[in-house]
């Protein structure tokens, strides 16, 4: 994408939340759900049209756990790491993923296919150990389990 | 219509299959209605489908997709039918609470305004209107009704201070960025019972004089997120929200914005740093202006002060911790869901009359109340009750009530350690006690596992921890070193 079409797509994005009070959050939010990231080069337009300095802008976005600066992977697995997923043996779930995929947290998988992130705590505290692919919660997540979950995402069929 | 299956919509419930078992259930049989309830915080038995029988929605436990066939294999099954539970209100776990926040939670369908109404919403609302603001605030003065969301500051006090403050311009801001580990009692009232939420946020804006309001939730709960905003059209149009603009703010997955002040600077756009105090949010809050800031649970609780009575919800209760507490039993637990019972209740009873023990069947550890920053309590003391001095006590803290459950097979040792990486990641950084602290407390507590100076690094990291809890600003530096002395005092062996 040419810097002069992401910049229209930012501010088509944008403008309708510019009068939200507190707008940043929201319009972050709009921009990755759109993006999948929110784009170094965006920083400048959003900072323009919420009158806001770019340090701003980029102090917020680097803040939040949530926003990613880098496209990640087309899924994103979230592996609680918090008490209660630990008392049930989240810290093995989180060992074999990682193994699994080779990778660390806040890492992608080399085929592009899967971001791996630590989240603490999904709320799901009752049936722990919890993961989260995108949007989608697991209960009681073995280390055997991540891995069919892992696999089904790398076949295409999750 | 040949029979209605009512099959729990929430996150725990799909997460084990429960709209896989809605497909199903569908596909075989076309002529049942099936009903999309919200869970009734009974984790342990999801997908928890309900029939309608005489005797009351008779309850099937841990059902999966594939049993469905077999299940209604002659129609709808009766009570004598091996898996039936029999009338789920009539189960020793169910009948032992007493919901006066969470009565409505997976009885109705979540964004069905005809099931609210019919369960008794609104009714507090109605009855607020007819009140001034003064006598709303005297109410939830009245009730004992005290933050549920951890800090347990008496909710009319607050309301009455942002009342009494200058200003034509209030809100009314809720948090729900229930962030603690072991607590789900928000998310299950949103996902579940969404509207009493709404109407709570709307007698506190009549309390006190706010005609806006935000319900700042996690990013951690999509269905919540969803549900609260679906609810929120369906009251606007419904004409509930005549007189008060509420909005629905997605959090970014920052625990700290759990903390009131960062939860402002958040929903104002910037980083969520906290602020120092004074002035306090009641009287200098979201953009300056004088705000109610309350949980979801405190919130969830006002309409049906009012439907009942203040003296109603002020009659149970224990000490001064009056009402009902949401307990929410998390970890390795055998029976883990969500239990409100008056104030009062032993640990003891709580983990083993309603929790059954552990999952795993081995002894009990230790249990951490209060979420991560809160004490690891040993078996020893599980004849406290449920009372937020009674823990004061103990040295530790009632929080948002939930109880992280451990075996004995868990190294608290590393637990501690976890207890300074987890502040070390969610510190906001502007103090140092807490941002350096935390690192300083890993690499304290990692010395003492490889025997470093054992006795010398002890004595550093208790001299830490009084740091932290003496000079950091807010509760997050200044209580994640509750847990780590708590197992240094309770659990020798391990730190």
């Amino acid at each position: 994408m040419t810097q002069t079409k992401l910049e229209q797509v930012v501010r088509r994005i944008t403008a309708p939340l510019v009068d939200e009070p507190g707008a940043l959050l929201p319009v972050l939010h709009a921009l990755q759900d759109h993006f999948g990231h929110i784009p170094t080069a965006a920083v400048a337009t959003v900072a323009q049209l919420l009158s806001l300095s770019r340090a701003e802008v980029h102090g917020v976005i680097s803040f939040y756990d949530w926003f990613q600066s880098e496209p990640g992977g087309d899924t994103t697995v979230y592996i609680c790491r918090a008490e209660a997923c630990r008392a049930m043996g989240g810290a093995a779930v989180e060992t074999a993923a990682k193994q699994h995929l080779g990778i660390d947290f806040h890492q992608c998988s080399r085929d592009g296919r899967i971001s791996l992130q630590p989240i603490y705590c999904l709320g799901n505290c009752a049936c722990s150990p919890s993961v989260m692919v995108d949007e989608q919660l697991f209960s009681r997540v073995t280390s055997d389990k991540i891995i069919e979950i892992l696999d089904a995402i790398a076949g295409g069929n999750s | 219509m040949n029979g209605r299956v009512y099959v729990p919509c929430d996150s725990t419930a799909a997460s084990l299959g429960a709209d896989a078992i809605a497909l199903a259930l569908q596909k075989l049989h076309p002529e049942f209605e099936i009903i999309r309830n919200g869970s009734r915080g009974l984790c342990w038995l999801e997908p928890l489908l309900e029939i309608d029988s005489p005797d009351g929605r008779l309850g099937f436990g841990n059902v999966n997709a594939q049993e469905i066939a077999t299940l209604f294999a002659d129609g709808m099954p009766t009570r004598a039918h091996s898996r039936c539970l029999g009338p789920v209100e009539d189960l020793p776990y169910l009948r032992a609470q007493q919901r006066l926040t969470t009565a409505r939670i997976g009885v109705i369908r979540p964004c069905s305004l005809d099931d609210y109404r019919a369960q008794g919403g609104f009714a507090g609302l109605a009855i607020a209107r007819r009140l001034s603001g003064a006598e709303i605030v005297s109410t939830v003065v009245d009730s004992g009704l005290r933050g549920r969301g951890g800090a347990a500051f008496p909710t009319g006090i607050k309301w009455q201070t942002v009342r009494e403050a200058p200003g034509n311009k209030k809100y009314i801001v809720c948090n729900a960025d229930e962030g603690d580990s072991g607590t789900y009692v928000d998310r299950l009232i949103m996902e579940c019972d969404p509207f009493v939420l709404i109407e709570g946020c709307v007698i506190a804006g009549l309390a006190v004089g706010a005609d806006e309001g935000f319900i700042y939730c996690r990013a951690e709960y999509p269905l919540a997120l969803k549900t609260l905003q679906r609810a929120i059209e369906l009251a606007r149009d419904a004409g509930y929200l005549e007189d008060f603009t509420l909005r629905v703010r997605k959090a970014a997955g920052a625990y700290i914005c759990g903390e009131e002040t960062a939860l402002l600077e958040s929903l104002e756009g910037r980083r969520g740093q906290i602020r120092f105090r004074p002035p306090l949010p009641a009287l200098e809050g979201l953009f300056g202006k004088p705000t109610v800031v309350n949980n979801v649970v405190s919130l969830a609780s006002i309409p049906g002060i009012f439907a009942q009575g203040a003296a109603r919800y002020q009659s149970v209760g224990s000490g001064r911790s009056r009402g009902t507490l949401t307990v929410q039993l998390a970890g390795n637990i055998k029976r883990g869901g969500l239990v409100e019972v008056p104030f009062g209740l032993t640990l003891r009873q709580l983990l083993e009359d309603f929790g059954g023990g552990t999952a795993s069947g081995r002894p009990i550890k230790a249990v951490q109340a209060g979420g991560p920053l809160g004490a690891y309590i040993p078996p020893a003391l599980f004849d406290t009750p449920l009372d937020y001095e009674a823990f004061k006590g103990i040295g530790a803290m009632l929080g948002h009530g939930g109880l992280v459950v451990f075996d004995d097979s868990t190294d608290l040792g590393q637990m501690a350690r976890f207890a300074m990486e987890f502040c070390a990641v969610e510190s906001c950084g502007k103090c140092t006690p807490c941002r350096i602290g935390s690192v300083r407390g890993v690499e304290v507590i990692d010395k003492i596992h490889r025997g470093e100076q054992p006795d010398d690094n002890r004595i550093l990291l208790r001299d830490l921890c009084q740091t932290m809890i003496d000079g950091s600003l807010c509760a997050l530096g200044g209580m994640a070193p509750y847990p780590v002395l708590s197992i240094m005092e309770h659990f020798p062996d391990e730190l």
